[in-house]
């Protein structure tokens, strides 16, 4: 494997008594695409959390471009937060600002270009993302798809190492999809570029994986239950694992509760039988 | 308390500090805060101000005639003015005017993850945020609290004028003689500290959001609750500081 972007060993997060993240290690080499998948609340979007370090593990270290993110003080991150850039779920743009005005912020505040440079830089990441003329919109008039988009198009705008996603293709058209995932695979590919995301679109998941993880649900809770290359994962012998990429309802993941459960749950446990001295 | 001390911290930090080390904070949106918190309030601060400069007179005209003393009103509106009402009664409209709305603003943008998305960008939230609103309240306060004392006291004048039938000399007169320019700048130094504490205490409560718009509200609420207290606190502190212990 080519040389690691992202290590991370032995990562634990607690919050209170639930333990989120249980022992996760894994290794990003240099331009390779890792997928993190697994169902709602399997602690995902806190893995890629602790990735940006914007939270810290309770024990563990995470080391990006071989600096520990983990035990860094808050002041000596933004030196490694230059090198990624990060697509939010929900685009995160500053209302505030317009498109045009989002998508520099990074040049803006890091580049010390030429405005004129920047106008065009601007113009080129939208255009990457099909966003052409829509520069002088405020994110409160484009559909939330779009503002995913433009969220894309400002985690470009320093052509980063480096690029975290959460859930890149969520809300958009089965097109923009495909246009994104093809991006994504261009920037790695061609370009070198190391990526990162999480996502339960299985198709754009097998489109642009070189390599894929799947956080466990249940008692497995915060652990890596399988780990591979696409292929790996598609033919893995995990029942869990088949029905998440399979979409089944039925499984070993269950959904629907059997009767017992159910009235159990609605009701509350059976009282113990009563006993006469 | 320990948040709003870091935050006192970095606030200096970015002012008075990080401008040397070449990291400027942004003119640009200090200029369009203190558009949004000064020029926006104008309307209000002028119109609160001359009612309460008109009702004062009034006021103090119906218990100074009973002693013979109506001439003594102008002394009375332009020292409680300049020392006490215009700046804690400017306070109070800035608190619920632009108070409240940096913490719904920041505490919106921190619940729609734009305030992760700026340290992800390794942009330095206080600097971008804090700083500029900071400033332009700073800046905003003293002019609006010198707009209210004269809009105040054109109230005064006006009862003084059509209600007692005093001349406008005799008002500017009595009015100048009563304040010396001690209780002009007083009134200024205390609007200075206001406008610190109101900025600091509203960023802090909006950074510090948690739990979607509910989390909001509470935080617009408490930073609006603080904002007034702590004003109100330091007020006393300032008039004990400046008038009584002489």
């Amino acid at each position: 494997m080519s040389a690691p972007v992202i290590v991370v060993k032995d990562l634990v997060r607690r919050f209170g008594r639930r333990t989120v993240l249980n022992g996760i290690s894994f290794t990003v080499g240099s331009g390779e695409t890792l997928v993190i998948m697994g169902g709602s609340g399997c602690g995902k979007s806190t893995l890629l959390r602790h990735l940006i370090g914007v939270v810290r593990p309770t024990s563990g270290s995470i080391r990006i471009f071989g600096e520990d993110i983990a035990s860094m003080p808050e002041s000596e991150l933004a030196g490694v937060r230059k090198r990624f850039g990060m697509l939010f779920q929900s685009g995160a743009l500053l209302q505030s600002m317009t498109v045009g005005e989002n998508v520099a912020l990074p040049l803006v505040e890091h580049g010390k270009l030429d405005p004129g440079v920047i106008d065009l830089v601007v113009k080129m990441k939208l255009e990457l993302v099909g966003l052409t003329g829509f520069e002088d919109f405020h994110p409160a008039e484009i559909s939330g798809g779009m503002r995913k988009r433009v969220g894309l198009a400002r985690a470009l705008a320093l052509d980063p190492e480096l690029l975290f996603s959460d859930e890149p293709t969520s809300g958009l058209d089965p097109i923009m999809t495909a246009v994104v995932d093809e991006l994504t695979s261009d920037l790695t590919r061609k370009l070198g570029m190391t990526a990162v995301v999480v996502t339960h679109d299985m198709t754009s998941a097998f489109r642009i994986a070189t390599r894929m993880i799947m956080l466990g649900a249940g008692p497995r809770q915060g652990t890596i239950i399988a780990e591979g290359t696409p292929d790996e994962i598609r033919s893995h012998p995990s029942p869990e694992v088949q029905q998440f990429i399979k979409g089944e309802a039925d499984g070993p993941v269950p959904l629907r509760l059997s009767r017992d459960d159910y009235i159990e749950r609605l009701l509350g446990a059976p009282p113990a039988p009563h006993t006469r001295d | 308390m320990r948040a709003l001390v870091a935050l006192n911290a970095q606030l200096l930090y970015w002012v008075l500090v990080a401008p040397f080390r070449g990291q400027m904070f942004h003119a640009r949106e200090v200029l369009r805060q203190l558009v949004i918190v000064a020029s926006h309030a104008l309307p209000m601060v002028a119109l609160t101000s001359f009612s309460v400069g008109f009702t004062l007179a009034m006021q103090s005209a119906s218990e100074l005639r009973k002693l013979g003393g109506e001439m003594f009103v102008p002394d009375l509106v332009s020292v409680s003015l300049l020392r006490e009402l215009g700046p804690v009664l400017i306070a109070v409209i800035v608190i619920g005017r632009s108070g409240s709305a940096f913490t719904a603003e920041l505490g919106t943008m921190k619940v729609s993850e734009e305030i992760e998305a700026l340290e992800v960008m390794a942009i330095n939230p206080v600097r971008f945020l804090v700083v500029p609103r900071v400033l332009a309240l700073l800046m905003a306060l003293p002019m609006l609290t010198a707009l209210g004392n004269c809009m105040g006291i054109v109230g005064g004048w006006t009862v003084c004028r059509f209600m007692l039938g005093m001349n406008t000399d005799a008002f500017i007169l009595h009015a100048v003689r009563a304040a010396d320019a001690w209780d002009l700048y007083s009134g200024l130094i205390k609007s200075v500290t206001f406008a610190w504490i109101v900025g600091t205490v509203a960023c802090k409560a909006g950074l510090g959001v948690e739990g979607g718009a509910a989390g909001v509200g509470r935080a617009t609420t408490n930073s609006v609750v603080t904002g007034l207290l702590s004003m109100l606190v330091a007020n006393a502190v300032l008039t004990a500081i400046f008038f009584f212990g002489e």
